[in-house]
């Protein structure tokens, strides 16, 4: 695969973590959040926490949308699914995510819901141009990232003159939620949260640029080094955000060059601008309710908004109170130190807004690292390269 | 009256270019006599089948230990690069077969059809089986067929049983792996899954991936007359590809396997379009490949054999059995870094960010 490969190269990889290794300083540890999930998923998918110092810890952030999506917004999807004539347009990731009264997607969609699963959203105009008696609703979630295409959609519809199409919107905003995880007060008893740097947004970024980072680095103090999705990207970002913090340096460097640009994509932000606008505030699962956090439509375009369309009062729903997402988003603690992980909380039957998605830090561990721990136990060695076959 | 047998009644033929199956077709009556004769006792025509009973009545190896498997078929599209679902029938269930190192033998075939279903779609997937029954040398020698109303099945659904010899003294099974064990994958992983997801609606991407649908009996017998006693166990890695393999494999023998991501065989087109819908060809399904589990000895006899044959062509070393209470599938990634291979949670579903 041209263009990906390059990014995946495990020489390259070993070269980066030699120079980690030789850089970090031996006498204090490090703390780096990788923000988003698209992070996470490598440095799990990759094996990327092998190639690291044993002083350099990675804490796995919130940006997953599906994760941070409160319980009261599935709770509300499945209420409008189960409305008559209404067929509502869902990523495939949601439909396993936990609601309340032990439902989800999934199962109102076996007890008879239409739910269709999509890759687009403009695939859900297409169903609504297609089945004009039926009301298609379009379950909008996502960071800055998936917000334009959203907009695409809608304003697709508004030209198509498409009366049964609306959107229920829950797209959130990145930086603010950095901001919530720098701000928030340590638990009773805790230390304060040691994140040092940010592994910063990849595709979030594309979009909204680098200026919104400016605060975390002039005012926090706190590095951000904006990256792609690839393992070597990641790494690459390690090793900057470390150089910065050796340096006392708290600067928004771009490793993403290749796809990020200061001011970001215009004509993506003017598109959102001019469809949606912030919400007072905005429930995020394990962050609480975060103001200005989320965006709405606007009132041009209250047609389509399904909110506005059906209703929708949304009912505020609690998580498990033994589960530790929120400790384990701000980085206070780590998915072992859940007594819900792997117990009663696994990727079959997730409790939590971490182990919901794939892209979630306790669902990332549970699928692809926990055999670490065990390893630990064990004193085995780790994983010994094969001889090549051919 | 006539003395040479009963008197035809006129009847209208099978109208097989533009007809469409209905209810009466399922019924009991004449049309349902005319639809097995005119589509599936002409596909698959043996001297078994033509008995014209209710069952099959059969010779068998003396003595020989006998295999049995079932296998139902509700794959969408019924048409897909490769094959169809009455290729796909013959060839599963004839794999689940063979895994067991037996010869298999005989095949049945039960249909349940939508009713507005186009004959010529069903002659063209009975005539499919047929040609797939014949090449595998494994007669499908008794059938049935049923009718639901529209709506109560997609188009057609296939159930097929094979029966099997195996020979003296193979016994293989999921629990023999022990540690030190070679694992070798007969050739590139992923290819029937990501070629049905190609034609699924609304992902619309053009590629020139087939799916690799074949009959491993032959692969099978090759590799036993290699490796004999000194093979383990074979499996298909047919849904929850090779990772749901492996884990179940780790469960009944109870140890762990150590994979290496740069030994697993997959097609660059493959991995591009699993890169394209967030998915990872080691959880996808194949339908014509096989992992087998074999002692270190015997390992090098193996993989020159499956190499020779044409089914494994671009079979390859791709981890050990190690001991481990846990029963982890580790792998050393291409990267570096190592990973657990776990279940699959749900559906493979794509990520959307």
């Amino acid at each position: 695969m041209k263009y990906v490969n390059e990014y995946r190269d495990g020489a390259l990889a070993r070269d980066i973590s030699a120079a980690i290794a030789a850089e970090v300083q031996p006498d204090r540890s490090y703390a780096f959040m990788e923000f988003c999930g698209g992070h996470t998923h490598a440095i799990s998918r990759y094996g990327i926490e092998d190639l690291l110092p044993a002083n350099l810890r990675m804490i796995h952030g919130p940006g997953c949308p599906v994760c941070v999506l409160p319980v009261g917004r599935i709770d509300d999807a499945i209420a409008l699914a189960r409305r008559q004539g209404v067929i509502l347009c869902s990523f495939a990731d949601l439909m396993r995510v936990p609601a309340s009264h032990n439902g989800s997607l999934l199962k109102a969609k076996a007890e008879g819901a239409d739910i269709r699963m999509i890759y687009s959203p403009l695939d859900a105009v297409r169903i609504a141009e297609s089945e004009p008696n039926r009301e298609v609703v379009f379950f909008a979630i996502g960071f800055e990232t998936t917000t334009p295409p959203t907009a695409v959609a809608l304003k697709t519809a508004v030209a198509k003159g498409l009366g049964n199409f609306t959107v229920f919107c829950n797209h959130v905003l990145t930086p603010v939620a950095m901001r919530a995880i720098l701000d928030a007060a340590p638990e009773p008893g805790m230390p304060p949260i040691a994140i040092e740097g940010f592994v910063g947004p990849a595709h979030v970024s594309t979009i909204i640029g680098m200026e919104p980072y400016r605060s975390f680095a002039e005012i926090d103090r706190k590095p951000v080094v904006i990256a792609g999705f690839e393992p070597l990207d990641v790494m690459q970002a390690i090793l900057m955000l470390v150089r910065q913090v050796n340096e006392q340096r708290s600067e928004v460097e771009n490793q993403y060059i290749r796809a990020v640009t200061s001011a970001g994509n215009r004509k993506a932000q003017a598109l959102c601008e001019e469809v949606f606008e912030v919400r007072d505030d905005f429930e995020w699962r394990g962050l609480g309710v975060l103001a200005a956090s989320a965006l709405k439509l606007r009132e041009e375009f209250a047609a389509f908004d399904a909110e506005r369309r059906f209703a929708v009062a949304t009912v505020q729903a609690d998580d498990n109170p033994a589960c530790e997402c929120g400790a384990i988003l701000r980085g206070q603690k780590k998915p072992v130190e859940c007594k819900l992980f792997g117990t009663v909380c696994t990727p079959e039957t997730p409790m939590g807004a971490c182990m919901v998605s794939s892209e979630g830090a306790c669902a990332a561990h549970w699928t692809f690292g926990r055999f670490r721990e065990h390893q630990a136990r064990q004193q085995v060695k780790p994983p010994r390269r094969l001889q090549s076959a051919s | 009256m006539s003395v040479d047998g009963p008197t035809k009644a006129y009847r209208r033929k099978l109208d097989i270019r533009r007809g469409r199956v209905d209810m009466s077709h399922g019924a009991g009556g004449r049309a349902m006599v005319d639809l097995i004769t005119g589509i599936f006792r002409a596909a698959f025509d043996n001297e078994w089948l033509n008995q014209g009973n209710d069952q099959a009545n059969f010779p068998t190896p003396n003595s020989a230990r006998m295999v049995m498997a079932t296998d139902g078929y509700v794959v969408s599209p019924l048409f897909f690069p490769g094959g169809d679902i009455g290729s796909l029938a013959v060839h599963g269930t004839i794999n689940d077969v063979a895994m067991s190192g037996a010869r298999p033998l005989y095949l049945s075939a039960s249909f349940i059809i939508e009713e507005g279903f186009p004959l010529s779609d069903l002659k063209r997937i009975a005539d499919s089986m047929g040609r797939a029954a014949a090449e595998a040398g494994v007669p499908i020698v008794t059938g049935d067929t049923k009718v639901v109303e529209r709506g109560k099945a997609d188009g057609v659904f296939i159930a097929t049983t094979a029966v099997g010899a195996v020979p003296d003294g193979i016994m293989l099974s999921g629990d023999r792996a022990v540690p030190g064990d070679v694992v070798i994958c007969s050739g590139s992983l992923g290819d029937h899954g990501v070629a049905i997801m190609s034609l699924r609606a609304n992902l619309e991407f053009e590629t020139s991936i087939q799916s690799d649908s074949a009959p491993l009996h032959g692969l099978v017998a090759d590799v036993l007359a290699a490796a004999g006693q000194q093979l383990r166990l074979l499996r298909d890695p047919t849904r929850g590809g090779l990772a749901a393999t492996l884990n179940e494999l780790a469960q009944q023998s109870g140890v762990g396997f150590r994979i290496d991501e740069d030994a697993i065989p997959v097609k660059p087109e493959v991995a591009a379009a699993c890169e394209l819908l967030g998915l990872d060809p080691l959880f996808v399904a194949n339908e014509g490949k096989l992992i087998a589990v074999v002692a270190p000895e015997g390992a090098a006899a193996l993989l020159a054999a499956m190499r020779a044959h044409r089914l494994g062509r671009e079979a390859a070393i791709i981890g050990t059995v190690v001991e481990d209470d846990q029963r982890f599938v580790q792998m050393t990634t291409s990267f570096g870094g190592g990973r657990i291979v776990d279940w699959l949670s749900g559906e493979q579903l794509p990520r959307i960010c």
